[in-house]
């Protein structure tokens, strides 16, 4: 009981930030309400028994991709202003193909039977990441090791002033 | 687990076509790329509650949301300094206004 | 005595009465948190006389002397004075923003005492995952200064937010590695855990004696994370005024003011809990209740030498202070994390006592530490070098 309200309120506000960052006209409000969207998701993280997850979400998501995309927007012009108009001439399409998406998967994931199992989470669940992250998937691990040296590597190439 | 699954689903279903929109619909490139992020935060909300509720004991779910988010932030670093270069040229980072590979 | 029974025999006296059991959970809940709020906003007080009386002192002057017996009633009549100023928000200002900096500021700060080990299990949330929250928590701060800088429509605070990204981030990368040092000598994230992992040896088992490099470290990069001297560049008056605060006033500044004395005291509290043994110390397993004081006398020992530095070195420069963190502490945090990595997973292996693990971590760090320090003065030799270079000698005149 207690969690379901807990779910709707977070939900709620999650979802209201998040339109808040589609719609608002000037950007770093934009930027602001996708924090709060962040937050929100790693509340619901937490929610959902993956604590790590929830606070690595604040980490990557709000302590770096959201102050580089404050950051990018401050340093793109105008910093204080509004934009001229916030969405291009095909705005329309997108809404409705937007609504019909959300509908589609709405209606498919309804209909979909899944197989719950109520389990709980193992105790040692971050020593299991860990394990799983140097065990299992370490093939996967260091191609993203590799990926974020080449991303980094790339965006100072692309980001110098020659 | 009083909440049940589907509330999940519905909710990140919200999210990734909020998302869709932000991506399909906003002129400012930094704007899109803010779509796209809801979009990839959508899917994480995904696969923390199929993980939750089908598969809790088996981590896996979990260890790939931790690769999401590295590909995601390798993503919001080379495409924001992409668009700083873009507008240190074009002086806009409008999409509409980029054509130039347009017919 | 244990404190943790105190906490026990409370909620059973709760349940005594007949309060249902979610009941009493929240009001368990709701009176540690306004037990860790009211020491925090207290706290602040303290350390703000503390650390103006210590300056005045190093630097041969009275400090406050004023109010009270040694000045200590300062802070307070400091606080009635900023409660009574008149609360400014430019009309230029982004008002919402503005107004929201200030809170999340002091917010972040608040959330990071929950998970501080103040004694053996006395903690506000004992959850596994606490050095990453307080990374976590250490990020947002940066938020809300982008925002007060970005809010305030002053190209001074905005050149102050542009530093913050520049410096808080840069450091926050060494800070985060030397953080995992301790993480990964003793395999949790739990900061109980680690302070209790470094209880052997009789003190020996501090990772300040283990890993001194890691702790040279993290209290540099600790200075630049909570903004002071020699690192106080976000609000370097003789260069942007006062930085992203500089349209705040009143009650407003004040937050920002505490929020800045608070996280010096968590940057303390953190260093005497992953490098000083937290709450070990002689006969603390016998008397739990010790450990408050042992905790207590490490992190305002770390906050006494923050408040040294502060009150001793002069300003870097911002090119300085850039290349100082990703030419030198950044290649030496993940030396660091490497060897030490090597080292454990050895040890690991080979079933070596902790002495042994101990001393070759010891030697290790040395060796780091003793590589970093001469290529920093062969560095400084040269530049000293090319600044004595003369475009030609003089001569001089022969009689």
């Amino acid at each position: 009981m207690v969690g379901q309200v807990l779910f709707i309120l977070v939900a709620a506000i999650t979802l209201l930030m998040a339109l808040g960052a589609v719609v608002a006209k000037n950007l770093f409000h934009a930027a602001l309400f996708l924090v709060g969207v962040f937050f929100g998701i790693a509340v619901l993280f937490i929610l959902l028994d993956a604590e790590f997850l929830g606070v690595a979400q604040i980490v990557i998501y709000i302590g770096a991709i959201a102050t580089l995309i404050v950051f990018a927007i401050m340093l793109s012009k105008n910093v204080m202003g509004k934009e001229a108009g916030a969405y291009n001439r095909n705005w329309y399409a997108a809404m409705a193909g937007a609504v019909f998406l959300f509908l589609l998967l709405a209606w498919l994931l309804l209909k979909a039977p899944f197989q719950m199992v109520s389990a709980d989470v193992p105790a040692d669940a971050i020593t299991q990441i860990g394990q799983g992250l140097v065990g299992t998937y370490v093939v996967p691990f260091e191609v993203a090791s590799v990926l974020l040296l080449v991303a980094l590597v790339g965006a100072i190439m692309l980001a110098r002033e020659r | 687990m009083t909440v049940p699954l589907s509330w999940y689903l519905i909710f990140a279903t919200a999210l990734f076509s909020i998302g869709f929109f932000g991506v399909l619909a906003r002129r400012n490139a930094i704007a899109v790329l803010m779509g796209v992020e809801l979009m990839l935060n959508a899917v994480n909300v995904n696969l923390v509650a199929f993980w939750r509720y089908l598969t809790p004991t088996d981590l896996s779910g979990q260890i790939f949301v931790v690769f999401v988010f590295a590909v995601a932030a390798a993503e919001a670093a080379v495409g924001l300094a992409l668009m700083i270069s873009i507008y240190r040229t074009r002086k806009s980072i409008n999409v509409d206004e980029l054509n130039e590979l347009k017919l | 005595m244990d404190l943790r029974s105190i906490g026990e025999a409370f909620i059973a006296w709760l349940q005594g009465l007949g309060i249902p059991q979610g009941w009493v959970l929240l009001i368990n809940w709701l009176l540690g948190t306004l037990i860790i709020l009211g020491f925090a906003l207290t706290l602040a007080l303290v350390l703000i006389w503390l650390e103006r009386k210590l300056a005045g002192r190093i630097q041969d002057r009275l400090g406050p002397n004023r109010v009270g017996p040694f000045g200590l009633l300062q802070p307070i009549a400091d606080a009635l004075k900023l409660l009574t100023k008149e609360d400014i928000t430019p009309a230029d200002a982004d008002r919402i923003t503005y107004n929201l900096a200030p809170i999340i500021a002091v917010f972040h700060i608040l959330m990071m005492f929950a998970v501080i080990p103040f004694a053996d299990r006395v903690v506000g949330a004992n959850i596994n995952v606490g050095v990453l929250y307080l990374m976590a928590f250490g990020a947002l701060g940066t938020m809300a200064m982008l925002m007060a800088g970005w809010a305030s429509r002053n190209k001074y605070a905005l050149l102050g937010g542009f530093r913050v990204v520049a410096q808080l981030f840069s450091y926050e990368i060494p800070i985060a590695m030397v953080m995992m040092i301790p993480v990964l000598l003793v395999g949790s994230m739990n900061l109980n855990e680690i302070a209790r992992g470094q209880g052997s040896l009789f003190g020996l088992g501090w990772f300040v004696w283990v890993m001194p490099a890691a702790f040279l470290l993290y209290l540099v990069a600790a200075l630049a994370e909570g903004e002071r001297a020699p690192f106080d560049l976000l609000e370097a008056e003789s260069e942007i005024v006062a930085g992203y605060n500089i349209e705040y006033s009143a009650m407003k500044f004040a937050w920002f003011y505490l929020a800045f004395f608070l996280n010096t005291w968590i940057l303390s509290a953190v260093a005497a809990t992953l490098f000083l043994g937290g709450w070990q110390g002689p006969f603390v397993d016998r008397i739990p209740a010790l450990g408050v004081v042992y905790f207590f006398g490490k992190t305002f020992f770390m906050f006494f030498l923050f408040a040294w530095i502060r009150a001793t070195f002069p300003r870097l420069r911002i090119d300085q202070m850039m290349a100082f963190c990703w030419k030198v502490l950044v290649p030496m945090s993940l030396a660091l994390l490497l060897g030490a990595a090597i080292l454990v997973k050895l040890g690991q292996q080979l079933a070596w006592p902790f002495a042994v693990t101990g001393g070759l971590l010891f030697v290790m760090n040395v060796v780091v530490l003793l590589v970093t320090l001469s290529l920093l003065g062969r560095y400084t030799r040269t530049l000293h070098q090319q600044q004595n270079k003369r475009l030609f000698t003089p001569e001089l005149p022969r009689l």
